[in-house]
């Protein structure tokens, strides 16, 4: 999938010693942005970040202590609008003003693809970090499907998108803006149209490529006083043609393979597309208990030759406890399929430990792939504060390249489940009729059986005959 | 257990098998062959109903309207396909993308075993076109729509409705699963490449490209057939590879559908009668059960959908049919089908798993479950049993009451049965088996290198050659007939012989009601009757007569196979005659248990030869396999091997390659 950035309630919280929710804090700045990015398949992506920053008493402890780093996963679960509300209510506007009033749970939820992160941080506020403030990032991102909405045509506004337009910023927004990405994606630029005309644009360099956005500041009255609202419409002078998406650097798949209950194999292709550049990655795996992996079936093997990994920590599964770890540093060469894979037995589960509906299969949560992706164009090193949001979101660490951390698809496996529509009469009968049968049939098969004339008297006549011959008479 | 453990009733009981053994095993085969045919009676079949929850009641608004789209996009490929000769894989794609699929091909190429006689070919190679409709989570879930396209069989409008339903699901924002969209090219060839290469498993070496694509778990496929605009009915096929069958709640799904639009649906190409009072509705439900049945039996897949049941997916096909009825449905009909038939099934929360997997189908909306059908199959393998019963009652005296005990004079080697003279026979018998499982195969390419024959002639010619060498096995059975008390040997060697049977018999027909059905209700009764009495020598090498009688003779019996021959009435009415062939004095001739009857089977083997299939199903790679002599002529251990091969064929309906891929005429 070209898109594969698909984010589940994931939490990677990296907790300081102490509880930071103690203390009140004064609220301090929020910067509120959404970008909007056509893509090249006709639909349309938003993206909603607010940064919120308060500042706090406690005292970060230098380093990281890592007995603190916890990584869980719920692959089950899907963002939904249950989870939607309480994330709008972390904002300080909520969602009466700025940006936020676009968010409606009806609409978000009528798109091809969602998802939504809570991110918080701690963050130094001088270079010897002796205060601390605290970060909270909100970021919702969603696809709309140009199908769905517009009925097969490809031109776009807020309006339509959201069934909501622009009125105002948050009165406790520093900054509030939309971004659009106007970059023409063919040899003109008159293919698209943004209305009403940006004051300003807006160049850089996201996820290695050049982009061009056209700016609208909320807080500029130009922007909203002409007519009260800011509906931003954009139109295709030529529409593009349903082409296959440009392909990221780097994706990835997962798939169980093989088929039967008893045994399978996970298999992650890693997708390196870069034309000349390799590039490690770091693969993270959790797998429940109930697949028993064999490790020693580990193969990592790309362009047909054994890739041999440069780190491989393995922390096995104890049963009911703990799942399983792995977590690799492989190689990616230039322009080549990487494929991971790893066979598995599935466990017999205690009858109390499925789930109330075990046919449905059993959930393996999606490996997480961390890289450093050489980009194309080589980015211009920014001051981080002054650039927009979601420019930190993929941070460039030297010019060449830009960390991305992607996820892969959960996956279902069924697991081999008994029949519980009935299973206490069930069990009870056939261990009945077993036990009945069993026990007559093997004796009957180990006994002979001979008739035998019956000795009448026994005790009695021995007795009888024991004194009859003392007494010189013949027995009876 | 008590009559069985009291001496004196144990000793009638035995006498009544023993004298009633006969009328008991007629009776018995009688009622397994009425219970089997009372099948398709009402106390019998009961009605289909919904056992999934999710599925439970209709309430899906069809709102398919896309008929013209579906037609015009037909023609488009009809066209599309006549230009290029092949599938038109660039226009396909095209097509799949516009409409809002992800699109991805597989290319496949498969060797066949033996060339195909229409067309000189042994490479097939094709490509499969799909296209998956994502939906709002993430991929885990997915159900599939596949056209198989043969290389003769036009399935355009398969192609032009399913790519229609295509455009209007994914205007639709309700899916909770993936759907995929599957073209394959050379017919179940395609489709089984598609799911080895789906499921990353090579199973029937086939060569293919790595799938780019995927979706998760598939639940449910349907199978879809179109060859005209209009069509009159649709008819469902349920049968799949080594008769596997799916989810009984996807046939009931389909009959909802049917029930709700109104459509003419056929089973078997049958209506479903309609008046089960008087005789004419169970008479037909008959012959839709026995058309079901040997349908089931064959082990071929009914459709496309019948690869996918390996892979634990409920599958069926549905297939147009355009015959001379009046009233006619257009594909928005069969598409608003489709269309609530994937919504129900995009419900589904867990597999289907809550129905019957095994069961007999007398009519769409009746089904026959397997506690009421296994007992047809009970009642013939009972026969065994009892033969097998009165055979160990006779070895062991143990029926022989002491009157009857005091009218004959015992037996001079009555516990001299030496099972060890038994294990020659029945290796070889074994080794029967797996040599008609393993050697036309492997023998294929060397009889071609050696040989100026063709490959498909090579196995005929190593079938015919294995059955040849099976002639030596009587050869080898007179060895145990051979000591002073020949009867004894051959009951014993009978006495395992029919109790391996049955149990073979048995595993099958829990795997393959159908196909081990029919084999007990041909073989039982040979396998019942059969005994070396009153048969006519010949004596083949006079010279040897002076030597000494047990390994002097080499007999051969003229007669026909016991299977085909009258039965012996004496061997029915006294089988209490183990002392009678006793009175045999050294140098007479010792009946050989086993007959020579490889002579009747290479005609069936002929018979399967692939040449004389039908055009589409030459070169079949399941015909490499021989076809199952099924008729009960030949020595009882070679049935026994026979019956080995076909259990072998069977137990791979959960393991292993399949046998019949192939492009359908």
């Amino acid at each position: 999938m070209a898109a594969p950035v698909r984010i589940f309630l994931l939490v990677l919280l990296l907790l300081g010693p102490g509880g930071w929710g103690r203390a009140e804090p004064p609220r301090d700045s929020l910067r509120e942005e959404l970008v909007i990015t056509p893509l090249p398949s006709g639909d349309v992506a938003a993206t909603f970040q607010f940064r919120t920053r308060w500042d706090s008493e406690l005292q970060r402890e230098g380093g990281t202590d890592h007995s603190f780093l916890r990584y869980a996963v719920l692959p089950r679960e899907v963002v939904c609008t249950e989870n939607l509300t309480p994330w709008k209510k972390l904002l300080p506007c909520s969602s009466k003003a700025g940006l936020s009033v676009l968010l409606k749970a009806d609409r978000l939820f009528h798109t091809s693809y969602h998802s939504q992160a809570v991110h918080i941080r701690p963050v130094c506020r001088n270079a010897r970090c002796t205060s601390v403030s605290w970060e909270l990032r909100q970021t919702l991102s969603v696809v709309f499907d140009a199908f769905v909405t517009g009925q097969g045509k490809k031109d776009w506004s807020l309006f339509r998108m959201f069934s909501r337009t622009l009125t105002e910023p948050c009165p406790l927004a520093s900054e509030s803006r939309v971004y659009v990405d106007v970059t023409s994606y063919g040899q003109d630029n008159e293919t698209l149209e943004v209305y009403p005309p940006p004051l300003t644009t807006y160049q850089d360099v996201i996820l290695g490529t050049r982009k061009t956005y056209a700016v609208y500041d909320l807080l500029d009255a130009a922007v909203v006083s002409n007519s009260r609202s800011l509906n931003i419409q954009l139109k295709w002078k030529r529409p593009p043609e349903n082409e296959a998406p440009p392909v990221p650097f780097l994706y990835a798949q997962r798939y169980v393979s093989g088929y039967g209950l008893q045994s399978g194999q996970l298999s992650t292709l890693l997708y390196n597309t870069h034309p000349y550049r390799a590039f490690p990655v770091l693969l993270l795996d959790t797998v429940p208990w109930y697949l028993r992996l064999y490790v020693h079936t580990l193969t990592i093997t790309s362009k047909g030759k054994e890739n041999k990994p440069s780190y491989i920590h393995y922390q096995p599964a104890q049963d009911r406890m703990q799942p399983h770890l792995l977590e690799m540093l492989i190689q990616l060469p230039a322009s080549s399929i990487t494929k991971v894979s790893i066979q598995f037995e599935r466990a017999l589960l205690k009858w109390t430990e499925y789930t109330p509906d075990p046919n449905h299969g059993f959930y393996v949560s999606p490996s997480v792939l961390s890289a450093l992706v050489p980009s194309v164009v080589a980015a211009k090193p920014g001051d981080w504060e002054e650039s927009p949001l979601f420019n930190s979101l993929f941070p460039v660490s030297d010019s060449s390249s830009y960390f991305v951390r992607l996820y892969t698809e959960p996956l279902l496996v069924s697991l081999p489940t008994p029949d519980f529509s009935m299973p206490y009469n069930v069990v009870c009968l056939t261990c009945t009729v077993v036990a009945v049968c069993y026990g007559s049939f093997y004796n009957l098969l180990t006994r002979t059986f001979q008739i035998e004339e019956p000795r009448k008297g026994g005790l009695v006549k021995r007795l009888a005959n024991l004194i009859r011959r003392a007494r010189g008479v013949p027995p009876l | 257990m008590g009559l069985l453990s009291d001496p004196v009733r144990r000793r009638a009981l035995a006498r009544l098998v023993l004298r009633l053994n006969a009328p008991l095993c007629v009776l018995s085969y009688v009622a397994g062959i009425a219970w089997f045919l009372a099948l398709a009676f009402p106390p019998l079949t009961q009605r289909t109903y919904m056992s999934e929850n999710a599925m439970g009641s209709t309430m899906v608004e069809e709102q398919f309207a896309g008929g013209d789209r579906a037609r015009s996009l037909a023609r488009d490929f009809a066209a599309h396909r006549r230009k290029s000769g092949a599938l038109p894989v660039a226009w396909l794609e095209r097509t799949m993308r516009s409409v809002g699929l992800e699109v991805y091909t597989q290319s496949f190429s498969r060797k066949l075993p033996f060339p195909d006689e229409t067309h000189e070919r042994y490479m097939v190679s094709g490509i499969n076109v799909y296209g998956i409709l994502r939906h709002l989570a993430a991929s885990t879930e997915s159900l599939v729509l596949t056209v198989p396209c043969g290389p003769d069989s036009t399935n355009s409008q398969a192609v032009g409705l399913m790519l229609a339903l295509a455009a209007h699901f994914r205007g639709q924002i309700y899916w909770a699963k993936d759907i995929i969209f599957l073209v394959t090219e050379h017919d179940l060839l395609g489709t089984e490449a598609w799911l080895e290469a789906y499921h990353d498993v090579n199973i029937t070496g086939m060569q293919s490209s790595p799938l780019q694509g995927r979706a998760g778990a598939i639940q449910a496929a349907v199978a879809l057939e179109l060859s005209s605009d209009v069509v009159t009915s649709l008819d469902v096929a349920v049968e799949g590879l080594n008769g596997q069958l799916p989810n009984l709640d996807l046939l009931n799904l389909f009959q909802t559908f049917c029930q709700k639009g109104g459509l003419l649906c056929t089973l078997q190409g049958k209506l479903q009668p309609q008046d089960w009072t008087s005789i004419d509705g169970p008479l037909q439900s008959v012959q839709t059960l026995l058309l079901m049945v040997l349908q089931q039996a064959s082990g071929r897949p009914h459709g496309a959908h019948g690869l996918f049941l390996r892979y634990r997916v409920e599958a069926l096909t549905l297939r147009g049919i355009n015959s001379f009825r009046q009233y006619k449905y257009d594909l928005v009909a069969v598409g608003k089908a489709l269309e609530g038939m994937f919504r129900k099934l995009n419900h589904l929360l867990e597999r289907l798993h809550q129905s019957f997997f095994f069961y007999l189908l007398p009519a769409l909306s009746r089904f026959v479950s397997i506690g009421l059908y296994m007992p047809a199959a009970g009642f013939l393998l009972l026969v065994l049993g009892l033969k097998a019963l009165e055979l160990w009652m006779q070895l062991h005296e143990a029926g022989v009451g002491p009157e009857e005990a005091g009218e004959n004079p015992p037996h001079p080697l009555t516990q001299g049965v030496g099972l060890a003279s038994l294990v020659a026979p029945l290796l070889v018998s074994q080794a029967m088996g797996l040599a008609l499982y393993i050697l036309p195969v492997l023998g294929q390419h060397v009889a071609t290198q050696h040989f100026p024959v063709a490959e498909a002639e090579a196995v005929v010619l190593t079938l015919l050659a294995i059955y040849a060498a099976g002639l030596a096995l009587p050869h080898n059975t007179h060895r145990v007939v051979s000591t002073q008390a020949p009867d004894r040997g051959w009951m014993a060697l009978k006495l395992v012989a029919l109790i391996y049977l049955a149990l073979q018999l048995a595993c099958i027909t829990l795997t393959n009601f159908s196909l081990g059905f029919l084999l007990a209700a041909s073989m039982v009764p040979a396998a019942a009757i059969t005994k070396p009495s009153g048969p006519r020598y010949v004596l083949l090498s006079p010279h040897c007569r002076a030597r000494t009688p047990p390994h002097g003779f080499y007999l051969t019996r003229s007669s026909s196979p016991p299977g085909a021959s009258a039965p012996p009435q004496g061997a029915l009415r006294c089988p209490a005659g183990a002392d009678e062939p006793s009175s045999y004095t050294p140098g007479q001739l010792v009946p050989v248990a086993g007959a020579a009857g490889g002579t009747a089977l290479p005609d069936r083997g002929l018979a399967a030869l692939p040449g004389h299939a039908g055009p589409g199903r030459a070169g079949a790679p399941h015909l490499r396999r021989p076809a199952l002599p099924t008729a009960g002529s030949g020595p009882l251990p070679l049935l026994a091997a026979l019956l080995e091969r076909a259990l072998l064929e069977v137990t791979e309906a959960a393991g292993s390659s399949p046998r019949s891929l192939l492009p359908r005429k």
